[in-house]
């Protein structure tokens, strides 16, 4: 064997997967610095993950406490002025609060949710796109199958059966968001495995799982991050709605639960635009951002309807 | 031909194992389905007996097989509240979907593709960058959102459209068309309407820019540009033709997808449709209801993602050229 691509292997074999997925990283974020609208996505994400962070310190008030008036009142339905930021609730809890802690359980489905579909989906892609033949096949049908459930219907049904909690949500996304990213990761690993350095890596008797997981995973890592980008945002988008129909779990403050509680204690007819805009608003930017960084990748994000 | 066969062979085995999934999850799922039918002052004998009649106390091998059977013959049971066949309630239910479903699809991609025409030909320009971040931003907005402000302005605000429902109560029409097109129909249609177009639209507008920034590059187009062709002619007549045909399976998935996607604004607007028929019977545990609503809405989407295969293949020269050679 030429001794160039022994070296060559071996210096990708001496490499373990954590530096590598550093670099991943770090090129992604490079990248995304050449872009506004990516500099926008990663700003929005940040000060987000601050709020969500300090939550304990900018709330004003106990998101489900129930306030009162200095004259003992119950504070329902204030208007937005110093005491209360953005006013309170039909029950009297103050709004600004909620939005606040909304943050947390928003960035908590969000991140979780990403975390498990891009690894889910990188996984699979990874052993289907690299093993091939009935494997292959047999990962890929179980996409089609997951692909062909209709999306909010699954979920609200999985969720209702399993009762209201925000971690039924995170599995109910994970379960049919997952083949996205895994059919993108195949096709990529499909060409990389033909790549003269896996070839090199496999000649000089790298085992498959190293080959898989140290010449092949850091390459598509920026993909796994571009999709998990991309969950966060459907996660977000699939708890609010099922918050909003009453699937939710009660005990937690998330933007769709308080949609809800505005929704049910007719805030609209009453014209509480401060109750029922800005969670809606907070989930547009959480969103938003998501959208805006894969945007750098149009290619990716928008790829032909079918290939 | 053999390719059309196998498409039908993997949509049936995908409807196959969707509706085992379905199967599965309502049986295996914790509770009894009957909890909520049953209740404490029936005698176990007589709770014994509604086990017997929905065949529930049988091996579950062999529900599953009644159960398929039944599905072949659109046989879907009785729901457990409205004590009435699920299929007449679906069917009552359904029309409202599709009309709603395919009004505010036509909007959202009639708007859509000239939108996104206009912005491939007005590339780098301000009107270009400033629309698309708004486009990804209406994207982003959760519909059920969209609809609570809409209805809050134009509902409850300003009092210009009814604040939900199909129909003002106490209006008799002498057919389902007649009342579709009344006046007081169309009012109420409006709102749910506009909200979920306000969403569709991106799809289509987005796509539509990019098919035709690619399509500018291609030949063709600079065929046409060489035999001195106005550049509106090219725009339309070769640039825009090109790249409506993946608009148009985004369109018919978008049918599929938007019949289960839906289930909000129904919500909002109290929209009698499918989808507000699954969120009721899902709270209510009414299960026979609950699984059928959730297998018309399967079914649909499952037969429009197969549509759209076919018309891509039927349509998409490039596709067929490749065949031919």
């Amino acid at each position: 064997m030429p001794a160039s691509l022994e070296q060559a292997a071996r210096r990708g074999e001496s490499l373990t997967l954590w530096p590598r997925v550093r670099e991943a990283a770090v090129a992604l974020l490079r990248q995304t610095g050449r872009d506004p609208f990516a500099v926008v996505g990663v700003t929005i994400y940040a000060a987000f993950a601050v709020i969500a962070l300090l939550a304990d310190v900018i709330a004003t008030h106990d998101p489900l406490e129930i306030q009162f008036l200095a004259s003992g009142k119950l504070a329902a339905n204030q208007r937005p002025g110093a005491a209360f930021l953005l006013g309170t609730t039909s029950l009297g809890r103050d709004i600004f609060s909620q939005l606040v802690y909304g943050t947390r359980s928003a960035l908590f489905v969000g991140l979780s949710a990403a975390t498990v579909v891009a690894s889910l989906g990188t996984l699979v892609g990874l052993v289907a796109g690299y093993f091939g033949g009935r494997i292959d096949a047999a990962l890929m049908r179980i996409a089609d199958i997951a692909l062909s459930l209709p999306f909010l219907p699954f979920v609200i049904v999985l969720s209702a059966f399993l009762g209201p909690s925000i971690y039924n949500v995170i599995v109910a996304v994970a379960l049919l968001l997952w083949p996205n990213t895994g059919r993108v990761i195949r096709s990529q690993v499909l060409s990389l495995r033909e790549r003269a350095y896996v070839e090199a890596a496999r000649v000089t008797g790298a085992s498959t799982w190293r080959i898989l997981f140290v010449h092949i995973a850091p390459n598509i890592l920026p993909l796994s991050f571009l999709y998990g980008s991309i969950a966060i945002g459907w996660a977000i988008l699939t708890e609010a709605s099922v918050s909003f129909l009453g699937f939710g779990s009660s005990d937690v403050v998330s933007w769709g639960y308080m949609l809800q509680d505005a929704f049910t204690s007719q805030a609209l007819s009453r014209g509480q635009y401060n109750w029922f805009v800005p969670p809606g608003l907070c989930i547009v930017l959480v969103v938003v951002a998501g959208f805006f960084i894969s945007r750098g990748y149009e290619e990716v994000f928008f790829p032909k309807l079918r290939d | 031909m053999r390719q059309f066969l196998e498409r039908v062979l993997h949509t049936l085995l995908v409807l196959w194992a969707v509706v085992t999934i379905l199967f599965l999850m309502f049986r295996l799922m914790p509770g009894s389905p009957l909890a909520a039918y049953l209740n404490d002052n029936l005698s176990e004998e007589q709770q014994q007996l509604i086990l017997q009649q929905f065949g529930l106390d049988r091996p579950l091998y062999e529900q599953y097989v009644i159960y398929l059977a039944n599905l072949a013959r659109g046989e879907l049971g009785v729901s457990f509240f409205q004590r009435r066949p699920v299929v007449d309630i679906l069917m009552e239910a359904f029309p409202n979907t599709i009309v709603l479903t395919l009004a505010s699809l036509v909007v959202a991609y009639i708007f859509g593709v000239i939108a996104g025409a206009f912005l491939a030909w007005r590339r780098d320009t301000w009107i270009e960058k400033t629309a698309v971040p708004i486009v990804l931003a209406v994207r982003a907005a959760p519909e059920f959102w969209v609809g609570m402000v809409l209805l809050a302005v134009f509902g409850f605000g300003l009092g210009w459209l009814p604040s939900g429902g199909t129909n003002s109560p106490g209006a008799a029409y002498d057919s389902e068309i007649e009342r579709f097109l009344s006046l007081d129909f169309l009012r109420h249609l409006a709102l749910p309407m506009l909200t979920l177009a306000v969403y569709l639209q991106g799809l289509p507008l987005l796509l539509m820019r990019s098919n035709m920034l690619e399509v500018m590059h291609d030949e063709f187009v600079t065929m046409a540009r060489m035999k001195g062709l106005s550049e509106w002619s090219i725009v339309i007549r070769h640039a825009a033709r090109n790249a409506l045909l993946p608009v148009l399976t985004a369109f018919t998935i978008g049918v599929g997808i938007s019949v289960g996607g839906n289930v909000v604004v129904e919500v909002v607007f109290s929209w009698p449709g499918i989808g507000r028929l699954l969120v009721r019977a899902v709270s209510s545990l009414d299960y026979p209801l609950a699984q059928g609503a959730f297998l018309l809405i399967a079914l649909v989407f499952i037969t429009m993602n197969f549509i759209a295969d076919m018309l891509y293949v039927l349509l998409d020269p490039r596709v067929s050229h490749a065949r031919v050679a």
